[in-house]
């Protein structure tokens, strides 16, 4: 373990702080939290081998985006600790779940709490959509293809320098949907690049609803196989099947996780929003009341105040 | 007579990256188009074959540039803005990765028609923030592009020439500057890359007419130096005329037009290019006739500048370069 905690009490953890946001802010990403929690604790507490943080516990306001004449321009990687050839890198291929991964960061003590409550503010650096500035981002994902292909870049680079580190990349399964995906894939086939790994939050949702009502993507582990990678399923809320999977042999191959995920998974009374998942916004005081109640009594926390 | 330079850009490339180990060489399925065929063959371990897949290609390229490499991407420059715009902008011009972008066949330099020619490639590299632009106008400018690319800080877009391309000039690219070709005191000519061969062309039709011409070559289009070239506009007497391989909106000509209107000055302006069209395809002689594009072309655009016909007809101007379309350099032509 990278912290003094069990990967299960960090995905708790996870879970609450996404709550209790949401609740207080009347709507949120809510859904990734059920999803992805397990996956992004088992990343910081176990999956990556990362540096202390170089940033401020309490992230700095936005600083301004990159030009010739931003001389002092950082990114958020530093959250995730200093740039080393024996360290881990990790990309946030969905950007939108910017929210579940800050609060990983908090509850792994790499950020402060005080910086969930600058989420979306403006003129903050912890935006809504992670953008490269934004809190353990070090890229701009928020076009969802863009991250694996980046990794993939990022890994047969590091490879060439002799860096022993390897390139992570967390996506999610809508992502699939894009060309770019399969391009990248093929490539780091293509190209042995086998530093690229990447674990993907299969939560079957995206924007619309049910993947299955809005584009059919098939057997994905088969697809991602034919293209050249290795790909292991298993049930994202096991942590010992995720790391049962991150030891699969990929020697010459890039490796991917399909976790597959439950969207409302300990949260359960989200079950009533199904298929719309992707945003939660609670549809009336009586609604937000009644799944504040609920979930508080799942997670074993107070109902919020709000 | 003009010398001829046989692929210039396959011996530059492979001189300049030679020794320069963090310089890799992609390219996507057009490696021999793109003349990096030879460096493939001699430096297999510095170069990279992304395939037909140019929105990876883009973030891949990012993702090295991360890791400290400075990829030199090849391919038509069509394909490298219009399908993976998204990437070009989310993984190599927001964050100034040192991706240096190798566009062939700029404008209707290739018959391939709309797929192929890149006719507004110059106007959307322009309004991204971050990017550079060079483009290349003859042999000496293709032989330097690769130095003069790579000393940005930052994604440099490149209009490269290949096959059989003129030697106009003796001096390298020198980025940020422009070329003063002629200095003269009725009409300023301003053109870029194989525009300005054609304005060549016209110079000594148009002395012979009594017109005095200061003619600017500009290599670098973006940054570019509005300052120098509000001093150039100022020592001529009628305006200035533009003339690009590329629409007539967004490209050196609105470059022109914008550096007058900020500056308050009055001084008239004829832009030459292709008009708010798309072109089809031919030979690149043909197209630039039918376009408009051509050293004839000038002339009358000079003439429509100044109020006066000099009866200059296409007998008058140096002879054109022949080149035929499926030439022995390249026999597919594409």
């Amino acid at each position: 373990m990278n912290t003094a905690r069990s990967t299960e009490e960090i995905a708790l953890g996870i879970r609450r702080r996404v709550f209790e946001h949401v609740m207080k802010n009347n709507g949120g990403y809510l859904s990734q939290a059920c999803s992805a929690a397990e996956q992004l604790a088992w990343l910081y507490n176990e999956g990556l081998k990362l540096g202390a943080p170089t940033l401020p516990m309490i992230p700095t306001p936005f600083e301004g985006v990159p030009s010739a004449g931003h001389k002092t321009y950082r990114t958020g990687a530093g959250y995730n600790g200093p740039i080393a050839p024996d360290l881990d890198r990790l990309f946030i291929a969905p950007a939108h779940y910017a929210l579940v991964a800050y609060a990983t960061l908090i509850e792994v003590g790499r950020m402060s709490p005080k910086g969930l409550a600058m989420f979306n503010q403006d003129g903050s650096s912890v935006e809504m959509i992670g953008a490269e500035h934004s809190p353990g981002m070090e890229v701009h994902n928020g076009t969802l293809g863009l991250g694996l292909s980046t990794a993939a870049g990022l890994a047969y680079g590091r490879r060439r320098l002799g860096d022993s580190g390897q390139t992570w990349v967390f996506m999610s399964d809508g992502e699939v949907q894009e060309g770019q995906t399969w391009e990248a894939v093929q490539a780091a086939s293509f190209h042995h690049i086998d530093q690229l790994c990447a674990i993907m939050d299969v939560n079957e949702q995206q924007c619309d609803g049910a993947m299955s009502s809005v584009m059919e993507v098939r057997d994905i582990r088969q697809k991602f196989i034919t293209f050249g990678a290795v790909c292991v399923e298993v049930d994202g809320h096991d942590l010992e099947a995720i790391r049962q999977a991150a030891a699969e042999p990929h020697e010459g191959r890039p490796l991917i996780i399909l976790a597959r995920t439950n969207p409302y998974h300990a949260m359960s009374i989200l079950e009533e929003r199904f298929p719309r998942l992707h945003y939660v916004r609670f549809k009336s005081e009586e609604e937000r009341a009644r799944m504040n109640l609920s979930i508080a009594k799942e997670l074993g926390v107070e109902p919020i105040k709000y | 007579m003009i010398e001829m330079v046989s692929r210039p850009y396959a011996t530059a490339f492979e001189r300049f990256a030679v020794d320069r180990p963090k310089v890799l060489c992609l390219s996507a399925d057009l490696t021999s188009s793109c003349e990096i065929d030879g460096f493939r063959d001699r430096h297999p371990e510095q170069f990279l074959s992304l395939g037909m897949a140019e929105q990876n290609m883009m973030s891949f390229a990012g993702g090295l540039a991360l890791a400290g490499f400075r990829p030199f991407i090849h391919t038509f420059g069509v394909f490298m803005y219009r399908r993976p715009y998204d990437q070009l902008v989310a993984s190599i011009a927001y964050p100034r990765r040192q991706v240096r972008l190798m566009g062939f066949l700029p404008g209707v330099t290739t018959p391939g028609g709309m797929t192929h020619q890149s006719i507004e490639d110059i106007s959307v590299m322009r309004s991204i923030p971050n990017m550079t632009i060079l483009e290349t106008g003859d042999a000496t400018e293709v032989e330097s592009i690769c130095e003069a690319a790579d000393s940005i800080d930052g994604p440099v877009w490149c209009r490269v020439l290949r096959g059989s391309v003129p030697r106009l000039f003796d001096t390298p690219i020198k980025v940020g500057e422009m070329r003063e070709l002629s200095e003269g005191s009725d009409v300023l000519v301003v053109t870029s890359g194989i525009c300005t061969e054609e304005a060549l062309r016209a110079r000594s039709a148009l002395l012979s007419a009594g017109l005095s011409i200061r003619h600017l070559h500009l290599h670098t289009i973006k940054p570019f130096n509005a300052e120098a070239l509000l001093d150039h506009l100022n020592a001529v007497r009628y305006g200035v005329v533009t003339l690009e391989n590329h629409v007539t909106e967004g490209g050196i000509g609105s470059l022109v037009a914008e550096t007058i209107a900020d500056a308050g000055i009055g001084k008239r302006l004829v832009r030459l290019g292709l008009r708010d069209t798309y072109a089809h395809g031919g030979s690149r002689g043909y197209l630039m006739r039918y376009y408009g594009l051509d050293a004839l072309a000038l002339v009358r655009g000079i003439e429509r500048l100044v109020g006066a016909e000099f009866g200059i007809s296409e007998s008058d101007l140096d002879a054109a370069r022949v080149e035929a379309v499926h030439s022995l350099v390249k026999a597919e032509g594409l």
